[in-house]
């Protein structure tokens, strides 16, 4: 009945259009990896570290916000040089969306995302009823852990830092933990790491809670229900409100949390129905007025 | 009406019944990290942290696995640990046999660090206390069993303050003497340049974590003749001076 998700996208706009943003999405988390690995490969030393704290060209300190936290916890009062990195990251991820971090440089999402993709061509059926809240539960408890051990102890197994700093500097046994978690995606529950899971991606989906760049259904009027946006996001539940919410007054920006922005639904729509906006062009249009440059007219700063 | 206040009841004991189920997951995980956590407290004797680095529990919460000592240094002697090692995954670390600590003037590693985990308090390498090095094999050391070996004595970067090289009798002989190498522990950094020189096949010579290499003496105790010198004078006046008596047939 129903062809592929996003055949109708290609069809519409032409394969690259449908996938402009997962471009540029791998090119970036790409990109990142080989800023960081132009140095230990190549000898161009232009960032040094990894994702926990790094310096580029020597001058721009940049720090992880979450582990950083889990340093103060445990009872450490860090550097400068940290401090501002911390507040380099956060203003930035504030900008652009907390779990932007997760879509555009995490390099485990390359594996959750690959595990998405392998589940869906194998058919794997059935999934673990993971409740998506877990991710704020893990994160409390790594900050608990932090308070009562008096070290950074989610650092021991945290996949997403092992799997940078592995790249970086040296795998061992890491893969052992990130082939679980690409085993976890793909058998046990559908997006359950990142989706589910994650306390690094709980903790910037707190930094990014009033994110001004955001994914808009700004044409929402024009949505044939094709459901492709659901089965590509690995957020579904953000999308509802947005798209579907314009009856019960609810404005076309997707403003929760959550949302990664990696704009995948953009993509696949045929429709054009998303687009990056900020939050504050949420105005609800009015009925009857709904077509596409009436749209984006109301779609624009009051 | 009934039936609403059903939903709303059913849906708490959902609400309730998911965050229990949560919680459980949460504090199970929480539990197995926790217990590798302080497992992971426990350094290997082998592995010693970069100049700098605190106590092992305090460095490990102020530590961010970043790297950037690894980067810095300049010998390349340092490395973060990996899941399988038993030390703490990501932090750093040498091996005095393998690689010892070349003692910079600027402390790299030290200036790289953006937490302060390594101190940067620590101006001189040669305030550093990465570990202590103990003579811990007289059996075969070969100064012991009297020959000039010296390696530790004259690769030490403090050489004549941290290891000093002690005569004592050799009793085996009668009338050699031993050149006993004697680490001094408030002066030796633990860089490992004695370790990594040993000749024999293992090393005779070893820099342990402080706690493990240091005594500690009773905090009651007084050493006699240090508070005399303290002092200035005997600490008990007026003790009486016998004359000395020598045996008749002496005289």
């Amino acid at each position: 009945m129903k062809q592929g998700i996003g055949v109708e996208a290609i069809r519409a706009k032409g394969w690259l259009a449908a996938h402009q943003w997962l471009l540029a999405r791998r090119a970036t988390q790409l990109g990142v990896l080989a800023l960081f690995l132009a140095g230990p490969w190549l000898g161009y030393w232009i960032v040094k570290g990894n994702l926990n704290y790094s310096l580029t060209l020597g001058v721009l300190p940049l720090a992880d916000p979450y582990v950083l936290l889990q340093s103060l916890i445990a009872g450490h009062r860090p550097e400068r040089n940290a401090l501002i990195g911390v507040a380099i990251v956060l203003a930035v991820y504030f900008l652009v969306g907390g779990r932007a971090y997760c879509a555009w440089v995490c390099p485990v999402n390359i594996a959750t995302d690959a595990a998405y993709r392998v589940r869906a061509r194998l058919g794997v059926r059935g999934s673990a009823r993971l409740v998506r809240a877990s991710r704020y539960w893990i994160l409390a408890m790594t900050l608990v852990l932090a308070w009562i051990t008096g070290t950074i102890a989610w650092e021991l197994v945290n996949p997403v830092s092992m799997l940078h700093r592995g790249i970086i500097f040296g795998m061992g046994a890491g893969w052992l933990v990130i082939v679980t978690v690409f085993l976890l995606d793909l058998f046990v529950a559908e997006r359950a790491w990142c989706g589910h899971l994650c306390p690094v991606g709980a903790f910037y989906s707190v930094i990014g809670k009033f994110s001004p760049l955001r994914v808009s259904a700004v044409r929402r009027a024009q949505c044939n229900d094709c459901a492709d946006c659901y089965a590509v996001c690995p957020e579904p539940l953000v999308i509802k409100p947005a798209l579907k919410g314009a009856e019960e007054g609810i404005g076309p920006v997707i403003l929760s949390p959550h949302c990664t922005n990696c704009g995948r639904c953009i993509d696949v729509c045929s429709k054009d129905v998303f687009a990056f906006g900020t939050r504050f062009n949420n105005r609800i249009e009015l009925r009857g007025n709904n077509e596409g440059p009436a749209m984006r007219a109301t779609a624009k700063p009051v | 009406m009934q039936d609403e206040v059903k939903i709303k009841a059913a849906a708490r004991r959902q609400f309730l019944f998911d965050s229990a189920k949560i919680a459980c997951g949460a504090g199970m995980l929480g539990l197995g990290v926790g217990l590798y956590a302080k497992q992971a407290r426990a350094l290997p004797p082998t592995a010693i942290r970069p100049p700098g680095a605190g106590a092992e529990p305090a460095f490990l919460g102020a530590c961010i696995r970043c790297g950037m000592c690894v980067r810095d240094c300049p010998y390349k002697i340092l490395d973060l640990a990996k899941l399988e090692q038993d030390i703490a995954t990501g932090t750093p670390y040498f091996t005095a046999r393998s690689g010892p600590c070349e003692m910079c003037d600027d402390i790299p590693c030290v200036k790289a660090c953006p937490t302060g985990a390594l101190d940067p308090q620590l101006k001189n390498v040669d305030k550093a206390r990465m570990g202590l090095a103990v003579l811990v094999d007289h059996e075969s050391c070969l100064n012991y069993l009297g020959l000039r070996c010296d390696v530790c004595y004259r690769v030490c970067p403090l050489i004549d303050k941290a290891i000093t090289l002690e005569p004592q009798h050799n009793a085996r002989t009668g009338k050699h003497t031993l050149f006993i190498p004697a680490v001094h522990s408030d002066r030796c950094t633990g860089c490992g340049k004695c370790e990594q020189a040993c000749v024999l096949e293992a090393a005779a010579i070893r820099v342990f974590p402080r706690h493990l290499a240091k005594g500690q003496i009773g905090g009651h105790y007084r050493l006699g003749w240090e508070e005399q010198k303290k002092a200035g004078k005997p600490l008990i006046e007026g003790i009486i001076d016998l004359p000395d008596r020598m045996p008749e047939t002496a005289k």
